[in-house]
Order: C-alpha cells, then sequence, then structure tokens
C-alpha cells in the first residue's frame, strides 16, 4: 500500500474536512462571542451559556424533545424489533413481500410526504395536534430504522441457540426472553439510539404534526433563527454537538474495548 | 471389572427377540414441501445402545434426529420413545437432548450457566444445580474454566461444554449431531474414545449422527446406513463392513473390488460364478442366489494376495498385469490390470521391511483370495 502524502492527498484532506466541519466550528466559536452580533467578533465570554439556561422558551423545547425522543424512539424499538422478527422468521406467510417493502418504505419516503400525510391523517380522526401526535409520527418514521438495525443483526443469528434452549426444556417465551434478548440486545440498543437521534434531529415532520405547548428544540431554533440567529442559539447548538460527540466517541470506546478483549481472550483459549 | 470391549461383546439386544426396543421408528415419511427428506423408514434402537446413523450429506439422517428431538413433527409414521408416541410433544418436554454440530453455547453465559440452563428449566433446586454443576464439569475436566464465557474456550473445551450442557439433565436419550465435525483430527480420535467411556459410564442411550465412517466404526455398538431418506442396512461395524448387504452398503463403507457376473452353480454352501469375460469365482459364503441370476461378487482389497506366480493351493486366482503401486508406509496398494480388462484393487501389510517379492510396474502378476473372502451381493 503506498501511504506517501503526496500534495494533492493533503490538499483533498484539508478541502474535505473543512467542508464538513467549518461550518460548526465557526458556531462552536461564535458561540463564545462577547458581541451580541453573531458575525463580529467581540471578544471571549460564556454569558450566552448562562443567558441560555435562564432562556423559558429554548428549556421547554429541549424538555420536550428529550421527552419525545425517549418515548418514541423506545416504542419505535419495540416495534421495530417486532417487525424484524417476523420479516425474518416467518419467511414464507402471504404476502411477505408486500409487508416487508411497506415497511421499509418510509427510509426513502420524503419528510414532507410523511409529514402531511400524518397530520391529515390525525385531523381527519379529530386527534389534537400537540404532544401525543409529534410522538406518534416520530414512533412511524423512526420504526424502519430499527427494523432494519435488527433485522441485520438477526438474519445472522445462530438459531440453534434457541432450539438448544428449547431442547434443555425451556418454553418458546422464555427462551425468546433468556436467550434471543441477550444475544441481539446491541442491535436493540443501536437501533433505540439511531431513533433516538432521529427524533431529535427532525424539524420538518414535527412542524406538521405537533401543536401548541409541543414545540420540539429544533422547531425552536429554526423560529428563532428566522427573527435573527442570537449567539445563545449557537450555545445551544454547541451543547447538542457536545452531547452527540460524547456520546459517540463513549460508545465508539466501549465497543472498541471490548472488541480487543475479545482477541485477546481468543489468542488465550487457542493456547489453552 | 470388565473391560470396555467385553462389555461391548456382551450387549447386543438386537439378537435377543425378547428384547424391548427403546426407540422405535415406525413407517416414518418427512417431507418438506415436493423434497422427501425420510421415506417410509422403520428403525429400532435398544437402551444403552450406541447407534450411529451414517450418510452422506442430504440422506435425512440429521431430519431423523430432528424428528427425535422434536424440532420436526413428522408427515407420516409414529416415532415412540420407551413405549410413548412422540407427536405433538414439543421439544421443551421431551426426555431427550442433544448435542448440535454447532455446539450452540450460549455467548452470553459462563460455561457453568451454559451447563445449568437446563437444569434451572425443571426447576431443581439451586444447591442441587450448584452439586450438579460441579460434577458435569469434573466429568468433562473443565473445573478452572467454570466462570469462562464460549468464546475464552478453545475449539476441543467448547466441545466438551457442549457435551456437558447436553448430558447434564440425564436425558433418556442423548442426540448427538456431528459431535466431532468441527475437531481436528488428532482431537477427534481422542475424543471418540472419551464419549464411549462416558457413554457406559453414565448408561445412556446414544444416537449419533456423522458422515464420517471411521468415527461410526469405532464408536458404535450398531451403524444405520442411509441413502435418499431410506436405511440401506442396520448392522454391527464389522457386519457392515464385512458382510454388506447390498452394492451401496459396500461401496459407501471402504474400498472394494466388485466383479459382475452370473451364478453358474449354486449348492449347499458354495456358489460358483461365472464372471462377465468368463473368469471363474467359487464363493464358500451362503448365498442364496439362485443359479442363472445376476449377481456382484465384491471383495475387500486386504483379502486379495498378490503374487508373481500363481499360488499353488489357490481356488480363485486371476491373472493379469501391475497398473500402479502405491507405498503407504505401513502398506502397499497395487492396482493390477486383469486380463479382462478390470482393474483390482489389492493392499498388502508390510509385515516385514523388506519384501522379498516385490512387484513393481507392468510385472505379471497373480490376485488370489480363499473362497470366504467376498461376498455375493444380489442388489
Amino acid at each position: 500500500m503506498n501511504s506517501t502524502w503526496s500534495r494533492f492527498n493533503i490538499t483533498s484532506i484539508v478541502l474535505g474536512f473543512a467542508f464538513l466541519y467549518l461550518p460548526i466550528v465557526l458556531l462552536i466559536v461564535f458561540s463564545f462571542n462577547e458581541s451580541k452580533l453573531v458575525t463580529v467578533w467581540g471578544g471571549f465570554s460564556t454569558k450566552w451559556y448562562v443567558s441560555l439556561f435562564h432562556n423559558q422558551g429554548l428549556m421547554d423545547a429541549t424538555w420536550v424533545t428529550a421527552r419525545v425522543g425517549v418515548i418514541s424512539a423506545t416504542v419505535a424499538t419495540v416495534l421495530g424489533t417486532l417487525a424484524a422478527i417476523t420479516l425474518t422468521r416467518y419467511t414464507r406467510f402471504k404476502g411477505r413481500v408486500l409487508f416487508s417493502g411497506m415497511v421499509f418504505a418510509p427510509l426513502v419516503m420524503p419528510e414532507v410526504i410523511t409529514g402531511l400525510s400524518l397530520l391529515l391523517l390525525f385531523v381527519a380522526v379529530g386527534l389534537d395536534r400537540g404532544f401525543v401526535t409529534v410522538t406518534l409520527a416520530h414512533i412511524t418514521f423512526t420504526m424502519c430504522f430499527v427494523a432494519v438495525v435488527v433485522q441485520s443483526r438477526l438474519v445472522t443469528f445462530d438459531r440453534s441457540l434457541e432450539e438448544a434452549a428449547m431442547d434443555l426444556g425451556a418454553p418458546p417465551v422464555k427462551t425468546f426472553f433468556q436467550i434471543t434478548l441477550p444475544v441481539i440486545l446491541p442491535a436493540i440498543i443501536s437501533g433505540w439510539m439511531l431513533a433516538f437521534t432521529l427524533s431529535l434531529d427532525d424539524l420538518v415532520i414535527a412542524s406538521f404534526t405537533s401543536g401548541p405547548g409541543a414545540t420540539t428544540l429544533p422547531m425552536k431554533i429554526y423560529s428563532q433563527v428566522r427573527l435573527g440567529v442570537t449567539p445563545e442559539i449557537n450555545a445551544a447548538c454547541t451543547i447538542l454537538i457536545a452531547v452527540v460527540a460524547v456520546g459517540v466517541i463513549i460508545a465508539s470506546i466501549a465497543n472498541k474495548r471490548r472488541e480487543i478483549q475479545r482477541q485477546l481472550d481468543e489468542r488465550a483459549a487457542q493456547r489453552g | 471389572m470388565k473391560s470396555l470391549g467385553s462389555i461391548r461383546r456382551d450387549f447386543s439386544p438386537w439378537n435377543d427377540p425378547n428384547a424391548k426396543p427403546y426407540i422405535q421408528f415406525d413407517k416414518v415419511t418427512k417431507k418438506f414441501g415436493d423434497f422427501t427428506a425420510v421415506n417410509n423408514l422403520s428403525l429400532t434402537i435398544f437402551e444403552r445402545e450406541f447407534f450411529a446413523l451414517l450418510g452422506a450429506s442430504g440422506c435425512g439422517k440429521s431430519t431423523l434426529l430432528r424428528m427425535l428431538a422434536g424440532f420436526e413433527e413428522p408427515s407420516a409414521g409414529r416415532i415412540l420413545l420407551d413405549g410413548q408416541d412422540l407427536r405433538g410433544i414439543p421439544p421443551y418436554k421431551r426426555p431427550v437432548n442433544m448435542m448440535f454440530q454447532s455446539y450452540a453455547l450460549f455467548p452470553h453465559m459462563t460455561v457453568e450457566k451454559n451447563i445449568a440452563f437446563g437444569l434451572k428449566q425443571e426447576g431443581m433446586p439451586g444447591p442441587d444445580v450448584e452439586k450438579r454443576v460441579a460434577e458435569m464439569l469434573k466429568l468433562v475436566k473443565l473445573e478452572q474454566f467454570a466462570k469462562r464465557k464460549p468464546h475464552q474456550l478453545s475449539g476441543g473445551q467448547r466441545q466438551r461444554v457442549a457435551l456437558a450442557r447436553s448430558v447434564a439433565k440425564r436425558p433418556k436419550v442423548l442426540l448427538l449431531d456431528e459431535p466431532l465435525g468441527a475437531l481436528d483430527k488428532k482431537l477427534r480420535e481422542e475424543t471418540q474414545f472419551e464419549l464411549m467411556d462416558l457413554q457406559q459410564e453414565l448408561g445412556l442411550t446414544f444416537v449419533v449422527v456423522t458422515h464420517d465412517q471411521e468415527e461410526a466404526m469405532t464408536m458404535a455398538d450398531r451403524i444405520a446406513i442411509m441413502d435418499k431418506g431410506e436405511v440401506m442396512q442396520v448392522a454391527t461395524p464389522a457386519e457392515i463392513y464385512e458382510a454388506p448387504a447390498s452394492r451401496f452398503v459396500a461401496h459407501f463403507v471402504g474400498n472394494v473390488n466388485m466383479f459382475e457376473g452370473k451364478v453358474a452353480e449354486h449348492m449347499t454352501s458354495t456358489t460358483r460364478i461365472t464372471g462377465a469375460t468368463g473368469a471363474q469365482i467359487v464363493v464358500d459364503n451362503g448365498s442364496n442366489a439362485a443359479a442363472g441370476s445376476d449377481i456382484i461378487f465384491a471383495i475387500r482389497p486386504e483379502k486379495i494376495k498378490v503374487s508373481s506366480k500363481k499360488p499353488a493351493d489357490a481356488v480363485n486366482a486371476l491373472e493379469g498385469e501391475v497398473y500402479d503401486v502405491a507405498y503407504l508406509g505401513d502398506m502397499t496398494v497395487y492396482h493390477i490390470k486383469l486380463d479382462d480388462g478390470q482393474i483390482v484393487r489389492a493392499s498388502a501389510l508390510n509385515a516385514s521391511r523388506i519384501t522379498e517379492d516385490p512387484l513393481t510396474w507392468n510385472d505379471r502378476a497373480w490376485v488370489s483370495f480363499r473362497p470366504d473372502a467376498g461376498v455375493v451381493l444380489t442388489r
């Protein structure tokens, strides 16, 4: 493998990373700006972080987002896991192709359409728009992502584990909770985290399906930006980025550690 | 104390007309869609027997085992265990346990918990579970590995955990699906004997599925040779080898030479055969083939003697030319091309270091064998 750093390589890496991260770096830098003007540097300060915690509107929106995220991710994980199990295990029922297509369609469905159709549904059944409707909408569109993640794990799942459990006297339900679930748990957790992140992130569907008193953080930020960007928003976004980054870093370190430990164990086992 | 060999020699319930069958397959058929995996099969296995199902992949042997375990239901026929019809009894209520080819150890549980799993399912009290687990760990010599997870074990150790887990509940029957398939050759040979000792020690009935004939011959009391969902022959390893019932069985187990021919004359115990090209063979093996019928004469390579001159006392001797010689150290394999064109395989044990009669390529040679050395096959 050729690993020399040619000028071309360096240029493309710098440009690539700048393209990806320059906006985010700018946002973080200006969140520490003393000046009220977003684009003019007026010295270092953390005052916007302090004022952020006194901005009731933003704090409420954060709380709503967190609750919507946790509830919708949890429900979506349960439903998505069930769908994945059905699709991998019962490969012969009638209409399976149609069913699996329908489960995965929301993956590629434009969010505007999902949002609009959900709005029409909620209006038709007379459900007042608010916390419940946003949560329901988020369950709907994140469920298929969970199903994809869990299904990819189930495809490689060794069915003889379940047979062994039943052979040793565990009825099907017990087998599921004592064997299947613990083994596929990492995939289910990834699915939950993906669903939570998607819910946290969503602006379009939330805008369609939310109502008074249930403004999510992305909606709040978007509406405030329309009135002019304040450094306070920058601060809020920086915190959001920090939370996500820390989560990702912890997850990948834990993963890497497990992998190394596993390799060490296996080498030790081979030696006897 | 009796040795294992002598216990085994005395054990032959299949010859006793009053022996009660333990496992009975009664005209069992299993179909998957259009494919018939097991076809109208009947088979009897006795208590404490070490029984092997031997066949190529796809012959239905695994399906048979899975029906016994309860993972598949027969499409027709019955399976009886100790007199009880197993139809409709789910796997978790059957008094049989299975050792899986992949071992199927629970990756999130320690060795100890894996072994205890089945005991806990039947509601055995905690202290008893601990005692039994300790007993099992001792049995498979894994005491110091109790707290390890499966991925922290070597292949051989995993195999032993799987074995301990499947015998922990003291099942009426232990089913073993290619139990040694994932081990390397040396370990496999050691483990064969361990399995045999274990079976004697626990006094269990073992049904093992394998495609490895050596494994089946070494371990089993009786072997069922299977092909295309049917049993071709059920017999002891020696009978299977020395008295195969059909061309398929003769071919499947070990090496064999086959001569096509017709029965020229049939006397009380002796059969005289005329080969397709006129060669005469006398067989003294109690075949019932009628005079004039088409038959196959089968003989194993090690029962054929190769010499440069025609042995004076030989009843059966055919002349040809050395076509190929393979020196394998412990023995030499000759391929002799007979004058009628057929190639005969003969193997000679190299008992002394220097052969007094060295034969080499293109030498004229005689193959000879005793009248009772081969068998007459009618199918």
